[in-house]
């Protein structure tokens, strides 16, 4: 099949690849780019292990064409740490309220979470959990998840976390 | 002592042993994508393979027409049953003692089984060969309902059986039957119902469920034509029994075979068994000369590999009036679908189904079980349970329920008035186990104090009163649900998986600075293993968490092991862990009399090293010893500092809990809100609380979906219905209720830190918790019990043939 060629942003850093126009664009960043952080749990749009951020948006990587792409300005999971290596804000919440276990939808929640807060930095334990519906895990049974977005948001904003009473 | 000198407590916290809440060290990679999962792993020059699968439940494949995909540029090769005919591998044994094709040999038996295997330079070029496929199919009339299998006229599933009346696990007696499995005294049982005041039968079904790990079984395999080595990189929860599994039927001496299990997303036994995939991958390898890559997409997933559940249990409980327990008889039909490949230990064809008796003293029980053969996919893993207890859990907590509706006694006074009792442990069950130990009562009494068991009950009353006035359309249940579990597969007189004992492995060696390294037979796929088992080697040994490193998941550089499913990796690993360590002490504290010039037996253990006893100034640290272990060791002693321990334990652990789930329904959209749910886990010694409590979490997560909507289900002519997360039910974090825990702690007496696992009770433990809640809330309207899973439609056509509803 004949290539197109495409080029963005991912992670603040130009790329270009050839790719089928069939060519999923989890595929591209995981195959042709090499950034394993994104991954497949369904290829069907359901699970939300492939979520990156696009232009401003979380977008399941598995429901659009790289081709799709061409021009725009991703973020993987790869993205998210500080400038200086240590953990973001986000990445150390699920670490230190233990919101995850295999890691495999990790990625894909850290994505979701951080536009989450983008659009609502102070969001109530009902709007996180409608803000990552569209993401599955299968280890977890996301009440931790919850507290580690809570923890980051609380961080983000200089507040003090406080886990809510049993 | 100076003030600068550490206090005991400071020296105990340094270490991040066991019962602290060490935060997880996997987390630093996986927050930041490093993972390291199976699709992930490329290698030069790799290539895909792809199935062509059966759109038919059962018929005759007359004919494979592949000329057509291979002129598809990219594909390289079409594998079919016939060419695996060739190097002997159109068929592989399952673990449970029956064959099963690899590929389509002659007809297919389930809807998308394996028919042709595609192997191509990309994955979208495999895609495309496998539409180029033509297979040209006979179809045959299919089995689907396992009741009909054993009738006279019932299609004849498996040919390649023909004419056999002996199975793996003794008589066959009809053409779709795998095994009887039987236990129990049938006599003292039959006589124990014949003399019974009272008594109840009920046929409790488990549906057909499925484990759905996030990351789907995959594997990437290469074949070294120039060593003859082959290396399998896959999503293996039991790595070194694949190795031996791919030795035996590849017929490659088993020191050429390198398996590794990387990172892998989650298993919950959907991962211990061999796949028509991973044969296949090897086979194309060998046949290619490269690395081949095969990766399950969700659909195939869901639809060809192992299910779990599929139990259909008639049950009766013999009783006094009075609400003592005297018998239990419980007959299960088993739907195994089209090949026997249930995972589990070879002894027991129904894994540990009888543990039926559950936490009560029943005097005598007698359970028998049939396998059949149906048009459906193979397998029966132990979806987060260890080999059918979550099915006997189920089946005797939803019986003591029917059993005190019956009585009109509450369900929580009647398991307390038959619970085993705290002086009875070691307890011998009346199917044969030794329970070691438990307190039940306690943990019972706890959970209803906790919840205000008393106050939900006058409140669930109030509210059957309001809804006979009229006043309301909500129902409430009291979910109810004790278990017992058995765990720790096991002791090699009881367990073996292909004749293996079922023990588990640990190797430590500690390096001259005071740093080390711990190899396992276990693979963790996200129970946090690196974390926890530093956690008992740094309580055991002194030696502070982060440094040692815990490497799993090597063939190549880690002990044998038989891997991490059912519940076992922290009774079995972690008491091979917990030796190791131990003989590690003991040859350090050796070194330590040597270097300290005093006897052995004048030193003492303290936290991180040794002391001489009644010369507190006297101490040696264990990092110290470390380096006397590479420079200054008694004469006559080998330097270095490792021991490895193969442990085989001496009985299987038994962890229990009280469950509670507080549920409104309103039956005229069977619309159901779980208020509350309470979880009491005691699974003896805690190693790390904050990973016990997510695995609770996960497991109730797990538990609810099962419940209260998950299913694997088939339509009557084969065709599966729910093949992918559009209709397989997920919970999202909407659905999700919020879990409260707690815990008791009753130690193992016979394992080495008292520790029994956890992993797997909330799901035992849960889903008869949500399903008594339904029929708890059903039950004054005069129902005894409504089948799982319990979504909404389900509940609103109960309550309309309760008559609730117009
Ligand atoms: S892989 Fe994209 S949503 Fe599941
Ligand atoms: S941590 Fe395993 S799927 Fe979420």
């Amino acid at each position: 099949m004949a290539k197109t060629h495409v080029t963005m942003k991912v992670n603040g850093a130009e790329v270009e690849g050839l790719v089928e126009p069939r060519t999923l664009l989890v595929h591209f960043i995981r195959e042709n780019l090499g950034m394993t952080g994104t991954h497949i749990g369904c290829e069907t749009t359901h699970c939300g292990a492939c979520t990156v951020d696009i232009d401003g948006m979380s977008v399941k990587s598995c429901t659009m064409f790289a081709v799709q792409a061409q021009g725009s300005d991703i973020i993987t999971v790869e993205g998210m740490a500080n400038a200086d290596g240590t953990l973001s804000a986000l990445q150390e919440g699920f670490r230190m309220m233990h919101g995850l276990q295999c890691g495999f939808c990790t990625p894909g929640m850290i994505m979701r979470a951080h536009r989450l807060l983008k659009e609502n930095a102070s969001p109530s334990e009902e709007e996180i959990r409608m803000g990552i519906s569209g993401n599955i895990c299968r280890c977890t049974g996301y009440q931790n998840i919850v507290k580690a977005i809570q923890y980051a948001a609380a961080k983000i904003n200089g507040v003090e976390f406080r886990e809510a009473a049993e | 002592m100076n003030d600068m000198t550490p206090t005991r407590e400071q020296r105990t916290a340094a270490l991040e042993g066991m019962g602290c809440k060490r935060k997880r060290v996997e987390d630093i990679r996986f927050t930041q994508g490093k993972g390291n999962y199976v699709d992930d792993v490329k290698l030069p020059g790799m290539l895909h393979g792809d199935f062509v699968r059966s759109p038919h439940p059962h018929a005759r494949v007359k004919k494979i027409d592949d000329s057509e995909a291979l002129k598809v540029p990219g594909v390289l090769a079409v594998i079919t049953a016939e060419t695996l005919k060739t190097v002997n591998l159109a068929w592989m044994p399952t673990l449970a003692g029956d064959v099963q094709m690899v590929l389509a040999d002659g007809k297919v038996l389930f809807q998308n089984q394996e028919v042709a295997f595609v192997v191509a330079t990309d994955r979208y070029a495999a895609d495309d060969g496998i539409n180029k496929v033509v297979v040209e199919y006979e179809p045959l009339p299919p089995l689907v309902d396992p009741f009909k299998s054993m009738d006279a006229d019932a299609p004849v599933l498996r040919e390649d059986l023909a004419g056999k009346t002996t199975g793996a696990h003794g008589p066959r007696k009809h053409h779709n039957h795998i095994f009887e499995w039987t236990v129990g005294d049938k006599e003292l049982t039959d006589a124990a119902f014949k003399k019974a005041e009272v008594s109840i039968k009920e046929m409790i079904s488990y549906h057909r469920t499925h484990p759905s790990p996030l990351e789907t079984c995959q594997c990437v395999c290469s074949f070294d034509k120039i060593k003859g080595e082959l290396t399998i990189y896959g999503t293996f929860q039991a790595p070194h029994v694949i190795r031996t599994v791919v030795s035996l039927i590849a017929k490659l001496p088993e020191q050429k075979i390198h398996v590794i299990a990387p990172d892998i997303g989650g298993g919950f036994g959907n991962k211990v068994g061999a796949y028509p995939g991973y044969i296949c991958a090897a086979v194309a390898s060998i046949v290619t000369g490269k690395p081949v890559k095969w990766v399950e997409d969700r659909i195939e997933n869901l639809t060809a590999t192992s299910f779990a559940r599929d139990y259909h249990m008639t049950t009766e409980i013999a009783a006094t009036k009075d609400g003592k327990v005297t018998g239990l008889r419980v007959h299960v039909l088993a739907d195994h679908g089209a090949f026997d490949a249930c995972a589990d230990p070879s002894k027991w064809p129904a894994g540990f189904f009888n543990i039926v008796t559950g936490s009560y003293d029943f005097p005598t029980a007698h359970l028998a079980v049939d396998g059949v053969y149906t048009n459906k996919a193979p397998g029966g893993v132990a979806y987060r349970c260890s080999f059918r207890v979550t099915e006997a859990a189920y089946c005797i907590e939803r019986a003591m329920d029917i059993l005190a509706q019956k009585l009109n006694m509450d369900p929580a006074e009647l398991r307390l008035k038959n619970f085993i009792k705290p002086e009875q442990f070691p307890y011998h069950s009346a199917l044969g186990w030794e329970y070691d130990s438990g307190d039940y009562h306690t943990a019972m009494r706890k959970m209803m104090e906790t919840t205000d068991y008393a106050a939900l009950r006058k409140e669930q009353a109030e509210k059957r009163a309001a809804f006979a006035r009229g006043e309301t359309r909500e129902i409430m249940g009291l979910g109810v649900s004790f278990f017992t579990e058995i765990v720790g597969a096991g002791p090699s007189k009881n367990c073996d998986i292909l004749g293996i004992s079922m023990f588990d492995s640990c190797e430590i060696r500690m390096h001259p600075t005071g740093a080390g390294i711990a190899r396992m037979g276990t693979k963790s796929q996200g129970q946090g293993h690196e974390t926890t088992w530093a956690q008992i080697i740094a309580t055991e040994i002194g030696i502070p968490a982060d440094n040692i490193m815990v490497e799993e998941g090597n063939t190549d550089t880690a002990p044998y092991g038989l891997g991490t499913y059912g519940s076992r990796s922290t009774p079995v690993a972690g008491a091979a862990i917990a030796m190791a360590a131990r003989k590690i002490r003991a040859k350090a504290q050796m070194i330590a009399a040597y270097k300290l010039e005093v006897h052995e037996d004048d030193l003492e253990w303290d936290i991180d090293g040794f002391r001489v006893k009644g010369l507190p100034e006297k101490f040696m640290s264990m990092k110290d010893i470390c380096w006397a272990a590479y420079n200054s060791v008694p004469p006559g002693m080998e330097p270095g500092l490792e021991a490895v321990s193969y442990y085989d334990p001496p009985n299987m652990t038994y962890p229990f809990g009280a469950y509670l789930c507080v549920m409104d329904i309103d039956v005229d959209t069977g619309v159901y809100k779980v208020r509350r749910f309470y979880a009491l886990d005691d699974c003896g010694t805690r190693i790390n609380p904050m990973i016990i409590e997510g695995q609770v979490h996960g497991g109730l997560t797990e538990a609810f979906a099962i419940a209260m909507g998950q299913e694997i289900r088939y339509d009557d002519t084969g065709n599966v219905v729910t093949g992918s997360f559009m209709d397989f039910f997920m919970p999202t974090a909407v659905e999700t209720p919020h879990w409260e825990t707690d815990f008791t702690v009753t130690p193992s007496p016979h394992h080495p830190i008292g520790a029994k696992g956890v992993g797997e009770s909330p799901n035992v433990g849960g889903v008869p918790a949500f399903s008594n809640a339904v029929n708890d809330a059903f039950s004054f309207l005069g129902s005894t019990h409504i089948q799982m899973p319990h979504d909404y439609w389900r509940n609103w056509k109960a309550a309309k043939q309760l008559g609730a509803v117009a």
